[in-house]
């Protein structure tokens, strides 16, 4: 069957910011799918709010609207551009329940949409839980006992009935917002309570608890024609209990027999044709591990996360496949892209281990709990491919960047038998890494920790194999034998060098000495029988053939960003694509290093060459020796990249762009003082320290607030404004590891407005091609401010100076390529707060609104291409009319014990735009978007710190003058009383009297306005208001820059139309500039 | 002890050998990512070596449940990682101790990807399995050998036996058959009866059957040539179906032809397309020789199954007698359970017909 001939323009939605459970994953299928429409000669029209994708890029859809993801955006949006079709099943959760909202409320009937790929009808019998209990009864698979319930009371008689444990899950909700398992009618109650609060139509099911079972997950397909196909089927290392998302995932699976993976496999097929979906699905079982038995447990009628993973694990491109049956192709019809010989129907055949690692924000969340359950608290995730699980799995544990390079940590190594054995029974982050432990140890056996863990015994002895070598390596000599061995168990070159003493350089040289050596292979989705075009390719240790014939073109090799993490988002994936591109276009061979499974790097047909590999320095020269590029490009990459950098050039790599030793005199803190005393550029007063008492002393000396921070970071991480000393004492003592080695800055905190600026420079000329204001002061992270392009409040000396700073800067660290600069204006003073001589967050962002295509052009001077002949001009991009508002997203809905307050260590994992010709409004789009919840009217609860009370007293008049309500805690109350404006007051949390949050939670505030108190211990109330905002739903502004803007965006409202939309291409191109 | 595959065109893949022992056979490559035990004890494999492109092999162990024969036939197995540990409920056996006890040479930690792309490249061929320092003149008398083409007489049930039901009466040819097949056919309500390769058309005829089975089995269809004469002899009579090489039986005997595929179907993912229905089926396939799709113009046959991969015959059948067949695997075992209607479409052939 050809494709469908009504249709000519089709509307795709993409899934918005990132946020834990909905991460880079969906800005891989959109894109792929929008090229796959486009393939097809049909006109894509793209709506999503994350500017940090590849998919709002203009050349990927027809028409990008960066607008929010709500029902009155897509309507009117709709209405403009009257599309044939709507594709939401590339969206992720927040497609779908637009897709349903978009058809429940007429809009697809009026304006005559048809619902491409998944059916209304066929999400429900997925999503809703009474009609998925009926549909799975009705063809006989067998579902866990449950109910659904709507109130708390219903929830424990039926709990009652069946026994504990109870396992809770809200209907439409992503990422498990909001479940868990009650073991106990206590945590029943507390769990069901949260749960009704995040299901989008108030519902929860509680059922069996099947935890301890086999988890294992099917991604399959299925077009108009009835034909049906499973890419591949994957199992969790983590046993039923702990969410697939957080889990450790193997492709395919290990421990089935051929009749478990066919009967899993024949259900799949069953629920997929009952459905009718047509396209991608994913199907989730819990397998007893004694029986036969099972249940199904989810199913999600559209492209997942696990989709991304099982189409990055096998090579068959699920997204763009089910954009093609979305439109009519038949699975026999479409080309298989890899072999380019065979066809889309049929079933990848693996012939390598594929594991799947999850990244957690623990780090910078240190007080979460990092318990893990079936709420997801990933944001990221890595992938790896290797001939064995064991090689498999160590290239996916030094893929995280968490400081470990095998499963070994110092804390755990430090522990007790006591503490370990104990410690066995959590399930958290580090279970792993404690089994591990126990194995060295010899203080478990593997039933032991089967009995314990539930872990299949399978995964144990690997992991037991691990440990095994790695003690011979302390025992013995390192023979070749030896040697062969600790690579074949997958142990790095600086593994090897830890565990004997030695230095990762002594072990690299003996082992090529002994010849053993990676080699290369394909992924190729047919296990070899076939030959295949696509240069998908993982090492190994475990071969005698190395298939990777390097070319003789110039080549170079691009690093890639790895994981999805606070700090480190999918901009950076951005920014490696395009630099990709760039390369491709000037006819230079690009070879991407990469291990996020999730994003557009990592697809097979963006890149001339594709390593899914680890981001460490033995695995970049293992590719480095084989491949002989000209070079590498360490500025797309963020951190991880950059942080490869010196180790790269030791080894004799040329690195293109700014030299690593520009680099460091960014990076190195007393380097860092010395450039800007050559260039005249004042810097808040700050020192660095190697000791506790240093620390104190040169706070002293600075003068209180300072802030204080690790050297070498990333995304803020571990730091924080400190007020006196014994925070100082507090903040050294938990938060950092001062030694000679790892110094610690303690900066003058200058409380002002944040400036960002992202400049090019080729050692002449520098371009700017905009700059961002932030609207929260100095002090809150930039990745978590408001941004505004272009500034709205500095006057023509500050942007001067500002332009001349980033020229002085640029050219003395003789930058080749992207820089980011952060700048504080106190007084109309300019002072640099940061340089990272690198891409930024803010790339994507500014590229798309100024249409400065930055990543080609700083690619092209890396490799020696001036921007003069590139046309060029130095300085200052000539501003827009128009006004794009960046905001932070943040996921605190899905980690508990997180303080939401924003501070200077970054806590969002996404972002949105909003832009408009009006800055109101494009605040508006920002904020809606960003899906905060901004009340039109109602009651709204003030508690400030003492600092803030004045500045507190004009903003709380202004939400009174319109209309507001006003409640607040004594003092602050009091401070409001002084202009003659009513408060009503409450009594602080831990006062008896108080209700505040008995008021939140029964919804009588419908917005909260605090500022931290100081000092962090003291804060208790201030933290326990702020979660309940967050279980609640309502918003909470913690900085009253941001509480400024939202009532200029509240008195906007109320006098202008507020849902108007124009594509990325108008605003760029000027057109319809008259809203 | 380490060991290595040496193929005819004189390339060599290192690994360890499980046991110190010597074997020649047809080197072929199976792209199965699971039931290694069933594929060990499928006859049609009969003096195979067998290599699976899946790397980890033996995680789950073995039972008798999944023996697909009486034992297995294989002249040896060459494996990335033999499982030293398995793990599942229903192991009775770990897979090393199966292959000992079944006598099978296995060669292991073997980069079966790089020899799948050589057979890929150059296809199938004789190899020997030998230890690493075993002499050349050994290896080359090895290799000078020729194969062993009576392979249907080892792989065939020596004695007749029934497999009692109040079904359909079928007589199943047995040329090496698959148990999953007789289970198949039984749970579908058949009675059987199966006889062993050698008898004649009378023999099966004797036994009153309503329909025919042809069963699958190892080798070239022509060197089984009595076979195709009792095919041949039985055509018309009852209603016949055939599976693999059963298959290839059927179309010698109606008078096509077959041919060696370069390196033959072997996985559990190998599309077929239904041109009947217009749907595709994903099958499970064990097949070195195919029907060849000329020989049937002018025959009262058409092709009815045809594989999306390479376009080659998949199964036939014939314009107007009640005989169809394919050569694929609809029992599974290993492999995907999508086709078992053929079982469906075999019975209520033999209802109608009955």
């Amino acid at each position: 069957m050809p494709k469908k001939p009504n249709l000519k323009k089709v509307l795709v939605i993409g899934s918005g910011p990132i946020i834990i459970g909905q991460a880079a994953e969906f800005d891989y299928a959109g894109s792929q799918a929008c090229r796959a429409l486009k393939e097809e000669g049909l006109e894509v029209v793209l709506v999503n709010s994350n500017p940090a994708t590849i998919m709002t890029d203009t050349h990927i859809a027809d028409r990008v609207y960066i607008e929010p993801l709500t029902a009155d955006f897509l309507e009117e949006i709709i209405e403009k551009e009257r599309p044939d079709g709507l594709l939401a099943t590339l969206g992720g959760q927040a497609g779908l329940n637009l897709a349903v909202q978009l058809a429940e409320r007429g809009t697809l009937k009026k304006y005559e949409v048809e619902l491409l790929g998944t059916s209304l009808e066929a999400i429900k019998k997925a999503e809703d839980r009474e009609l998925f209990k009926e549909t799975m009864q009705k063809l006989g698979e067998p579902i866990p006992e449950s109910t659904i319930v709507e109130d708390v009371a219903s929830a424990v008689a039926f709990a009652d009935s069946i026994g504990y444990p109870i396992i809770v899950r809200p209907a439409y909700t992503m990422g498990g917002t909001g479940g868990g398992i009650a073991e106990n009618e206590e945590e029943l109650v507390e769990i069901v309570i949260k749960g009704l609060k995040y299901s989008m139509i108030g519902q929860v099911l509680i059922e069996r608890s099947v935890a301890g079972w086999k988890e294992i997950e099917y991604e399959v397909m299925r077009d108009g024609n009835d034909n049906c196909i499973t890419v591949c089927n994957m199992e969790n290392l983590d046993p039923v209990g702990v969410h697939t998302g957080d889990s450790i995932v193997v492709a395919p699976s290990q421990t089935l027999t051929d009749h478990e993976y066919q009967m899993l496999r024949s259900a799949s097929l069953r629920i997929i044709r009952e459905l009718g979906i047509e396209g991608g699905c994913n199907a989730q079982y819990a397998l007893d591990p004694n029986s036969d038995h099972y249940y199904v447990i989810e199913v999600n009628p559209r492209v997942s996360r696990s989709s991304a993973l099982a189409s990055k694990a096998t090579g068959y491109p699920i997204a763009k496949v089910s954009a093609k049956v979305a439109v009519g192709y038949t699975l026999d019809e479409i080309t298989n892209a890899v072999t380019q010989k065979t066809k889309a129907c049929f079933e990848p055949a693996l012939d390598y281990c594929v594991v799947k690692f999850p990244r957690w924000p623990f780090d910078k969340f240190v007080y979460a709990d990092h318990t893990l359950g079936t709420q997801m608290k990933a944001t990221g995730e890595v992938m790896s491919i290797d001939r064995s699980f064991e090689a498999a799995l160590l290239k996916a544990v030094r893929s995280l960047e968490i400081g470990v390079n095998r499963l070994y940590m110092d804390t755990i190594a430090a522990w007790d038998d006591e503490r370990l054995k104990k410690n066995l029974a959590r399930i958290n982050d580090q279970r792993l890494f404690v089994i591990a432990e126990a194995f060295r140890r010899g203080i478990a056996t593997v039933d032991e920790i089967h009995d314990i863990t539930k872990i299949d015994e399978w995964f144990l002895y690997k992991i037991k194999n691990i440990a095994d070598v790695e003690t011979l390596l302390t025992q013995e000599e390192i023979t070749p034998k030896l040697m062969r061995a600790a690579k074949d168990v997958g142990l790095a070159d600086q593994s090897i060098a830890e565990i004997t003493n030695k230095t990762m350089d002594e072990i690299r040289i003996l082992r090529k000495s002994m010849n053993i050596l990676p080699y290369y292979k394909m992924v190729d989705t047919c296990a070899a029988e076939f030959e295949a075009a696509t240069p998908y390719y993982y090492s190994t240790f475990h071969a005698q053939e190395n298939e990777v014939q390097p070319s003789n073109r110039r080549k170079v090799i691009v690093l890639g960003s790895g994981p999805i993490r606070i700090g480190q988002g999918v901009e950076f994936d951005y920014c490696s694509v395009h630099s990709v591109w760039a390369l491709r276009e000037m006819g230079i061979e690009a070879i991407i290093i990469n291990n996020n499974p999730e994003t557009v790097s990592t697809d097979f047909d963006i890149s001339d060459r594709l390593y899914f590999e680890p981001l460490t320095p033995e695995d970049v020269l293992n590719i480095i020796d084989m491949e002989q590029p000209e070079g590498v490009i360490v500025q797309f990459g963020g951190q991880t990249a950059i942080n490869l950098a010196a180790s790269l050039q030791k080894a004799g790599v040329k690195i293109f762009g700014t030299s690593v030793d520009g680099i460091d005199r960014a990076e190195d803190r007393e380097r860092f003082d010395e450039l800007l005393n050559q260039t005249q550029i004042p810097r808040p007063k700050g020192t660095s320290v190697t000791t506790v008492e240093a620390a104190f002393e040169g706070a002293a000396e600075i003068g209180y607030p300072v802030m204080v921070r690790p050297s070498y970071v990333l995304g803020g991480r571990a730091m924080e404004i400190v007020y006196n000393e014994d925070e100082l004492r507090d903040y050294m003592s938990r938060a950092v590891k001062v030694t000679p080695d790892h110094p610690v800055l303690v900066d003058r905190y200058m409380e002002g407005t944040e400036v960002e600026v992202d400049a090019i420079a080729d050692g002449t000329d520098v371009v700017i091609p905009g700059i961002m204001e932030h609207i929260e002061r100095a002090g809150v992270h930039s990745g978590d401010s408001i941004a505004v392009y272009p500034p709205r409040t500095l006057s023509s000396k500050v942007i001067y100076t500002i332009i001349d700073y980033t020229k002085r800067l640029a050219l003395n660290l003789n930058v080749k390529g992207l820089l980011n600069i952060q700048y504080v204006v106190v007084n109309d003073e300019v002072y640099v707060i940061e340089v990272n001589p690198r891409s930024s967050r803010t790339v994507p962002f500014l590229s798309k609104i100024t249409d400065v295509k930055m990543v080609n052009v700083a690619t092209r001077v890396a490799l020696g291409e001036t921007l003069a002949k590139q046309g060029l001009r130095s300085g200052l991009v000539t501003p827009r009319p128009y006004v794009a508002i960046k905001a932070p997203v943040f996921s605190f809905a899905k980690m508990q014990d997180v303080d939401i307050s924003l501070g200077p260590e970054m806590k969002s994992t996404g972002e949105v735009m909003g832009i408009d010709y009006h800055y109101a409004r494009a605040l508006y789009k920002a904020i809606v978007g960003a899906g905060m919840n901004i009340p039109t009217e109602g009651c709204i609860l003030f508690t400030v710190a003492d600092k803030d009370k004045e500045e507190m007293k004009q903003l709380a008049k202004a939400f009174s003058e319109l209309g507001f309500q006003l409640v607040a805690t004594e003092g602050t109350a009091k401070a409001i009383h002084s202009l003659g404006i009513d408060a009503d007051v409450v009594g602080k949390v831990h006062e008896r009297s108080s209700d505040i949050i008995q008021r939140i939670k029964t919804g009588q505030i419908h917005m909260v306005i605090n500022t931290l108190t100081q000092g962090k211990p003291s804060a208790k109330d201030g933290f326990k208001i702020r979660r309940a905002t967050v279980e609640h739903g309502i918003a909470c502004l913690t900085s009253l820059d941001t509480a400024w803007e939202v009532l200029r965006v509240l008195s906007f409202m109320r006098e202008r139309r507020l849902v108007y939309a124009l594509a990325l291409q108008d605003y760029v191109g000027g057109g319809d500039g008259l809203a | 002890m380490k060991g290595k595959l040496i193929l005819e065109d004189e390339s060599v893949f290192h690994g360890e050998l499980l046991d110190d022992v010597r074997s020649a056979g047809e080197v072929v490559f199976n792209t199965g990512m699971t039931g290694y035990q069933e594929i060990l004890t499928d006859p049609s494999y009969c003096r195979q070596i067998v290599t699976l492109t899946y790397p980890l092999i033996g995680n789950y162990g073995t039972a008798d449940l999944f023996l697909q024969s009486r034992k297995s036939f294989v002249s040896g197995f060459i494996v990335g990682e033999l499982c030293e540990y398995g793990s599942h409920w229903r192991l009775e056996t770990s897979l090393h101790d199966f292959l000992t006890a079944q006598d099978i040479p296995c060669l292991y930690d073997v980069d079966t990807r790089a020899l799948t792309r050589h057979i890929r490249a150059a296809g199938t061929m004789k190899g020997v399995i030998v230890s690493e320092h075993t002499p050349k003149t050994e290896i080359d008398k090895l290799l000078a050998q020729p194969l062993k083409r009576d392979v249907v007489r080892e792989a065939t049930t020596p004695e007749a036996y029934t497999m009692e039901n109040d079904g359909p009466r079928v007589t199943v040819l047995d040329f090496g058959i698959k148990r999953n097949i007789l289970k198949s056919l039984h749970d579908w309500g058949c009675h059987l009866t199966v006889l062993p390769a050698s008898v004649t058309a009378q023999d099966v005829m004797g036994t009153n059957p309503d329909g025919i089975f042809l069963s699958n089995g190892p080798g070239d269809p022509k060197d089984v040539p009595e076979a195709v004469e009792t095919a041949k002899a039985l055509l018309g009579q009852k209603p016949m179906f055939g599976i693999c090489l059963g298959h290839q039986l059927l179309a010698l005997a109606l008078g096509a032809d077959t041919y060696k595929l370069k390196f033959g179907h072997r996985g559990s993912n190998q599309p077929v397309k239904n041109l009947l229905t217009g749907r595709v089926h994903i099958t499970s396939q064990n097949h070195g020789y195919a029907v060849d799709e000329t020989s049937l113009a002018g025959l009262p046959v058409e092709v009815s199954h045809r594989a999306v991969n390479d376009g080659t015959v998949e199964g036939i059948r014939h314009k107007e007698l009640p005989i169809f067949s394919v050569q694929y695997h609809p029992e599974a075992s290993p492999g995907p359970d999508d086709n078992t209607y053929l079982f469906d479409q075999f019975v209520s052939m033999l209802k109608k017909e009955a």
